[in-house]
């Protein structure tokens, strides 16, 4: 039988010191989330977050599109069994828009926040949150187009910074 | 002196009150101060929400949930709670360990 102590806890959330380096390559509306959980799960377990957002990832931090992101409805074999939108139909102007409103419903229905809330949530969590400086560069991008808390920076210097840190890519 | 309180209390592999009815303020106290938390207002009004909430509804609340429905904010629940603020609100207010992800 356990009691509660500090050390009890470190030792639930690997003594204290794990950190994760979490890679956000993907901007459509449903591969924003997974890295937002988890990057929210590893906060609440007391483990550090770095998040670099590279390429079609800049879309989840980047002002004017974070809010609007969409899922895509053609070439998409994974589309949610209760859309059901074969490809053809998915080809119909609107469709996307259509399926990503959907979608947004059902992501708030489960009290998961929209992207932007969210972000700000992972940031007020305490992750910190990276763009990445060449996907910047190819997209005609500057900090003041990133959400507010964002800063840019290099892979190379994302690396240095992650330093014996667990990675996920997504 | 406190440690004598958490004696007589019940708690799983976790380190988590077995009984949540069980729980008073006093192991309450007790609790936080094994965790190393100093127990202020802010503190309270997150616990007694946490209590209010798992009576209604079996479940400890999520962190949003909290965050939500109390002025603490995110920012504030992890000043008040570092390392894992819903386990460890939980866990002083004498709750299961919360699994919800948000």
């Amino acid at each position: 039988m356990a009691k509660p102590s500090r050390k009890l806890h470190e030792q639930s959330r690997g003594n204290g010191n794990r950190k994760l380096a979490l890679v956000a390559s993907k901007g459509s509306l449903d591969m924003a989330y997974p890295p937002l959980i988890l990057a929210n799960a590893a906060r609440m377990s007391g483990i550090d977050v770095e998040m670099f957002f590279t390429f079609w990832g800049l879309d989840i931090i980047t002002k004017k599109k974070m809010g609007s992101l969409k899922v895509a409805t053609v070439g998409n074999p994974n589309m949610h069994p209760s859309f059901g939108i074969p490809t053809l139909v998915g080809a119909i102007p609107g469709m996307s828009a259509l399926a990503s409103m959907m979608m947004r419903k059902e992501i708030a229905d489960l009290d998961f926040p929209p992207v932007p809330e969210f972000i700000q949530l992972v940031m007020d969590a305490g992750a910190n949150v990276y763009g990445c400086q060449m996907s910047m560069d190819m997209m005609n991008l500057t900090e003041a187009d990133l959400v507010d808390g964002a800063t840019v920076l290099g892979a190379m210097e994302f690396m240095e910074l992650t330093d014996g840190a667990q990675v996920m890519f997504v | 002196m406190t440690a004598d309180i958490l004696d007589t209390v019940a708690f799983d592999d976790d380190g988590y009150m077995v009984d949540a009815e069980a729980w008073n303020k006093e192991i309450g106290e007790a609790i936080a101060e094994a965790l190393e938390v100093d127990l202020t207002d802010r503190h309270w009004t997150v616990i007694e929400f946490a209590r209010k909430e798992f009576e209604e509804k079996g479940e400890p609340p999520t962190l949003r949930r909290i965050t939500k429905q109390t002025d603490v904010d995110m920012k504030e629940m992890y000043q008040l709670f570092p390392g894992g603020p819903a386990k460890i609100a939980a866990n002083i207010a004498g709750l299961k360990k919360p699994t919800g992800c948000i």
